[in-house]
């Protein structure tokens, strides 16, 4: 008997990669997480959707605490998120995150912002950083780049460069908040060109985006939020073509029109 | 006769009184401010506290006071043997520091908040993320202000010269009681501060300029 449920409660927790567990966030007045319950498996690729205002961004930057939460329990390959500090930066290392306004160092070439994170965090040896930041960015298709500075990048190149910061730290898992929504139509899908093929080669990923092209293709399942809280959970296609909630379908009715 | 050419070593002493406490002064308050700054914006919540408490303690405070606690209160109470010079720089330095502080913070404020958070989220650590990302982003917007701050500085350290110091203050009683002219004296003097000012004056300038070339 022990046994059984000793295997039974010891697989989930081998599988699961990021849990939250009845999370609550205010800002001041404003309930902006309400009851979160969400568990990402390992190599899952999850897309949240919602209006604007729902609390996506805020969900995405409470998994690598660069947002708090009030109550409930966040863990990330089974350990719980640590208190600000030297705990908390090794574990954010292991968590990728790719922001809307690529957020790159300003003040270090394309090269540098990728070795970064390896030499300062990780101990990496310099020349070792190097090859591997190389190695990344070429893989992202910016390896002719790696000597500029962000601002003579375009916006996609910018975006594929934080792609490649993030992934040159060795992440369990990666976290994209609207990583397209600040780029020139022309540019989307070069940015999502790699993301597709991280979610192929088998990456962890949460990925904030209205983009349903990349969601049909590439997400395992889509999380729907409104006001604060998961409304509708499904995979993709069912989610796109059957909405339950009246939420959803007034949602998607609204950004299928454009 | 001649005020100047009769005490020249009196003067040069003087001179370098002024600047040497004002350049060790500048020190501890550039060290000082920063980790200061680094405490008003770090997520650890007594840290904010004291950063806080410092800046508005010492920048609320006559640097007259700070000396009389310098020089009567800390012997007392905490070291007893300590020379007028490390006792002139201690008030000095924390006094500027305040400034400095507030310089260094809402040159910080300049850097967009993007900058830290991607710093965090590659997982460096908070000092880290001042030191290697956003400090070196703030430092075009420090260094102006620091510029005047430190000009200050120069004129304040005349306070030591009433407690004990050798700088062009303490000169100017001196031979104001040996009885040359005060209005010599006082023309001297002032072309010394003059000189001091006007070098951090154009280091500043310079300093701006390669920020300036390097961006
Ligand atoms: N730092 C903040 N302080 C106060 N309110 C915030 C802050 N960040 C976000 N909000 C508010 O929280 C709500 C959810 O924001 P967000 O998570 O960015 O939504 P979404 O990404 O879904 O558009 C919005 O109403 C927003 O105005
Ligand atoms: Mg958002």
């Amino acid at each position: 008997m022990t046994e059984v449920s000793v295997t039974k409660d010891a697989k989930p927790a081998a599988d699961d990669l990021v849990v939250l567990k009845g999370v609550n966030k205010h800002f001041g007045a404003l309930h902006v997480l309400q009851d979160i319950d969400l568990t990402i498996a390992r190599g899952e690729v999850v897309v949240v959707i919602g209006p604007s205002g729902s609390g996506k961004s805020t969900l995405c930057r409470t998994i690598n605490r660069l947002e708090t939460i009030d109550s409930g329990a966040i863990s990330i390959d089974g350990k719980p998120l640590p208190q600000e500090g030297k705990e908390l930066a090794k574990l954010r290392a292991d968590v990728g995150m790719v922001f809307q306004s690529f957020n790159l160092f300003a003040h270090k070439t394309v090269l540098e912002n990728v070795m970064l994170g390896q030499v300062k965090v990780r101990r990496t040896a310099k020349a070792e950083a190097e090859e591997k930041a190389r190695g990344l960015l070429d893989r992202v298709g910016v390896g002719s780049q790696a000597d500029k500075y962000p601002a003579q990048l375009s916006g996609g190149q910018q975006q594929r460069v934080a792609i490649a910061r993030a992934l040159a730290m060795g992440p369990k898992v990666m976290l994209f908040d609207e990583p397209t929504s600040a780029l020139d139509p022309e540019m989307i899908n070069e940015v999502l060109e790699v993301m597709q093929q991280l979610a192929r080669d088998g990456m962890t990923m949460v990925v904030v985006t209205h983009e349903m092209g990349f969601a049909r293709s590439a997400a395992n399942r889509v999380v729907f939020m409104a006001d604060g809280r998961i409304v509708e959970e499904a995979v993709p296609d069912q989610f796109f073509s059957n909405p339950r909630s009246d939420r959803a379908k007034d949602f998607l009715s609204k950004i299928l029109k454009h | 006769m001649d005020v100047l050419l009769d005490n020249l070593s009196l003067f040069r002493e003087g001179f370098y009184g002024t600047v040497k406490l004002t350049v060790v002064s500048a020190l501890v308050a550039i060290v000082v401010g920063v980790v200061i700054a680094g405490c008003r914006v770090s997520p650890v919540l007594p840290l904010r506290i004291f950063g806080t408490a410092w800046v508005t303690l010492l920048r609320n405070t006559p640097l007259t006071l700070l000396f009389l606690v310098a020089f009567f209160i800390v012997p007392k109470v905490l070291y007893p043997d300590l020379d007028s010079f490390v006792l002139a720089v201690a008030a000095c330095g924390f006094y500027t520091s305040a400034f400095v502080a507030e310089a260094v913070r809402s040159g910080i404020n300049t850097v967009p908040l993007g900058q830290a958070e991607a710093a965090r989220a590659i997982g460096l650590t908070f000092a880290q993320s001042m030191r290697l990302v956003v400090l070196p982003q703030a430092t075009r917007n420090v260094v102006p202000p620091l510029s005047s701050i430190f000009i200050a500085l120069t004129k304040n350290t005349a306070i030591a010269g009433a407690f004990d110091n050798t700088d062009l203050f303490n000169v100017s009683k001196t031979l104001s009681n040996d009885g040359y002219d005060i209005v010599m004296i006082f023309i001297w003097i002032t072309l010394a501060y003059l000189i001091i000012t006007y070098a951090i004056n154009g280091l500043f300038r310079v300093l701006e300029h390669r920020l300036e070339v390097a961006r």
